[in-house]
């Protein structure tokens, strides 16, 4: 983390080694796990997070999302690249 | 009632540590070496809390790398599906150590520092040539690829420091630093007058952090922890009493905060006696201050209740004499008044003399 990660349509995000994302049987929940910090992501995030897989670009997240969710592109990009910056922000994400 | 099981298990392998500081959060009555549990326990303590759906765990102690089966119980958590943190001081790692930890599935290190100067933090910890070693661990830690949070704790002697010690963090490559003020505990609380900083101290720092949250956005994040004395409302201490967090001494003892021992009364269940999910559900000492019903008449119509949860029992005890008190450095508290005198007093003292961290004599 250097300088800071801005998220752009053609940034490729991806889970860093240190934050894991997983379904926890116990509280049925999804939760992300990263240094001294549980967060419990929520539906959208989850989407978001599970497309992150270090190949998809940011265009192409949103592509997916929108075809799955028959929403507006240009809305999903809007929540897509504000939980992105966010997490990048936190050191939760790279891009 | 069934509680929500917790986040994460604060491990305490040992009471040992090469350290001596003078904060230690560590009770002034330390586990000896030959009370402590041994790695079957301890793989049964780590089986238990995977089981009852616990994320984290953190390893930490005294300083959990005297430990020579840490490894071994870093392998095991992780295996178990557990998200593993060390807290260490470092002094003890080798690259061969950093590397084996690494393998085992360690995701996280969080190294603390005393201070950027190290004449000033060998005083600190009374260990010397400690500071070159915490360099020298942070470069093995990053060059492992593990990530690292550099952990420095502010006091009276160091506050002027702060940002270098932001500086020293991003130095380090570390994705995040913790700016933490002592919380008045055990060596901590007994050193109280040797290191409370000053208001003047305090009102110069949190600015320098705002500053340097804004600055480095994105390069890394810092968490700052005030000195509570000085806060208007209390922390929510471990995210409330027994909702988050379980503590697990050296010797098995099982805590819901690392400093609960001295609250008289409480009857602490220990791991090697009753299966850790059944203690956190029905143990004494987790249902005592649980949730909002105990809460004394003045937090009860706070709406901040959910929110600190009455603040800390055990600060609550040494202030004021009794655990079930609000947190009195809440404004609301009758004693507030008095904490904040006491607070600048303390500050005001210029006692320079520190008490280590030592096993004493029963």
């Amino acid at each position: 983390m250097s300088t800071r990660t801005v998220i752009a349509g053609e940034s490729i995000p991806a889970l860093p080694r240190h934050v894991r994302l997983k379904h926890d049987e116990t509280r049925g929940a999804w939760v992300m796990l990263a240094p001294e910090r549980v967060l419990m992501p929520d539906e959208i995030a989850v989407e978001i997070l599970r497309r992150c897989d270090g190949k998809a670009t940011v265009d192409a997240i949103c592509a997916s999302l929108a075809a799955e969710f028959d929403a507006p592109e240009q809305e999903i990009r809007e929540d897509v690249v504000a939980v992105l910056q966010d997490l990048a922000d936190k050191g939760f994400l790279i891009a | 009632m069934s509680a929500d099981p917790p986040l994460a298990l604060l491990a305490e392998l040992t009471h040992r540590c090469p350290l001596r500081c003078a904060y230690c959060s560590n009770p002034l009555a330390l586990d000896p070496s030959s009370g402590e549990m041994d790695t079957g326990t301890w793989r049964r303590v780590l089986d238990q809390a995977a089981d009852m759906g616990i994320l984290q765990v953190h390893f930490s102690g005294g300083e959990p790398t005297a430990r020579k089966d840490l490894t071994d119980l870093v392998a095991h958590a992780s295996g178990r599906g557990l998200y593993v943190n060390l807290i260490t001081s470092g002094v003890l790692l080798s690259d061969e150590l950093v590397a084996a930890l690494a393998d085992a599935g360690l995701a996280h290190v969080q190294l603390g520092f005393q201070d950027t100067d190290a004449a000033r933090g060998e005083w600190m910890s009374g260990y010397d040539g400690g500071h070159e070693k915490k360099l020298r661990a942070a470069r093995m830690i990053t060059d492992a690829g593990l990530v690292l949070t550099v952990n420095v704790v502010v006091h009276r002697h160091n506050a002027v420091r702060v940002p270098e010690m932001i500086d020293m963090a991003v130095g380090l490559g570390a994705h995040r630093v913790e700016i933490a003020n002592v919380q008045y505990y055990g060596w901590g609380l007994h050193n109280r007058a040797a290191l409370m900083p000053t208001r003047e101290q305090l009102e110069r720092m949190t600015p320098v952090v705002e500053d340097a949250r804004e600055r480095l956005k994105g390069v890394i994040v810092i968490d700052y922890v005030i000195p509570d004395y000085y806060a208007n409302y209390p922390k929510s201490c471990m995210g409330g009493w027994a909702r988050r967090f379980m503590n697990v001494t050296p010797a098995g003892k099982t805590l819901p905060c690392h400093a609960a021992e001295t609250i008289p009364g409480l009857a602490f269940d220990n791991v090697r006696d009753r299966p850790l999910a059944e203690i956190w559900e029905q143990g004494d000492a987790f249902a005592r201050y649980r949730a909002t019903e105990w809460l004394p008449d003045g937090c009860r119509a706070c709406e901040r209740k959910e929110i600190d949860w009455g603040g800390c029992r055990c600060q609550a005890l040494a202030l004021t004499g009794d655990a079930a008190n609000m947190d009195p450095v809440c404004r609301h508290s009758p004693f507030n008044a008095g904490v904040r005198v006491l607070a600048e007093a303390d500050a005001a003292d210029g006692a320079g003399d520190l008490v280590y961290r030592s096993y004493r004599r029963s």
